[in-house]
């Protein structure tokens, strides 16, 4: 199986999905990102998933299942770049990704996150 | 049963990956629009999964059908596992019997054209869906 690399850039943690994504990978992400949140103090997790061909339950799940673990982990999660096949798709199948935040392309992603930190240092109670 | 060269096993986690290359590249050949190949993908995914998951293992078969001028993709999905007590609750948005979000099977029905199931208690499911170019 092919684990997905999580890079580190400052106090965010990029992940870029290049593969067909196999269950486990996907389920291993998950963890990997997880105890990287942790050991690293990241404050924000990007997911360039542009390359991934199609997004089913599964993937969705895992999806919503890693931003909801990095929120709790006080880490806020973008993810980036869905074509808009998997978009119509993805909608159509039923999945509305509740609680994950998405944007069109990584440069938005990164200004979503920055946004989220200045929001943070204004309200020292977020 | 020795499965046929139009068919792909679904034994292991790593034969859905398979199966949905299996799918791009027919799709592909039929020239299915890009958003009607992702649908047909993704619908595979999922009832590939649920032959996994929840029949034990089987196979997908596929056969390239016509209708008039329209040529379309059909697609088995066979286990011979527990098969479903009841098949109007199972199609139901988010009834599920095991870790899943229920989407498998409702969500793949709105992505194709036709949709079939049948479902024998203690014998087996087989889920077939149409999709035309």
């Amino acid at each position: 199986m092919t684990r997905i690399p999580i890079l580190q850039m400052g106090d965010c943690l990029l992940v870029t999905i290049q593969v067909d994504l196999q269950d486990r990978a996907a389920v291993s992400l998950q963890d990997d990102l997880a105890n990287k949140i942790e050991s690293s103090g990241a404050r924000s997790v990007l997911i360039d998933i542009s390359a991934l061909e199609i997004v089913d339950s599964f993937i969705g799940r895992m999806l919503a299942g890693i931003s909801g673990v990095a929120r709790v982990l006080d880490a806020a999660t973008v993810v980036v770049g869905m074509q808009p096949a998997v978009a119509i798709t993805l909608v159509e199948l039923g999945l509305s990704l509740n609680g994950v935040r998405t944007a069109l392309n990584v440069e938005r992603g990164m200004r979503l996150l920055r946004l989220a930190a200045e929001e943070r240092v204004h309200d020292p109670d977020a | 049963m020795t499965p046929t060269p139009d068919a792909v096993e679904l034994r292991v986690e790593t034969d859905i990956v398979v199966c949905r290359q299996a799918v791009r590249r027919l799709t592909q050949t039929l020239h299915f629009s890009l958003v009607d190949q992702t649908r047909m993908i993704t619908a595979a995914s999922e009832l590939a999964r649920n032959t996994l998951v929840y029949g034990g293992g089987g196979e997908m078969r596929w056969a390239v059908v016509q209708r008039e001028t329209r040529a379309g993709l059909r697609l088995d999905f066979e286990d011979h596992g527990a098969g479903i007590p009841d098949v109007a609750l199972a199609l139901t948005d988010g009834w599920t019997s095991g870790g899943g979000m229920g989407l498998g099977l409702s969500g793949s029905k709105r992505l194709v054209h036709d949709f079939a199931i049948h479902s024998v208690v203690g014998e087996g499911t087989c889920v077939t869906i149409t999709r035309w170019a």
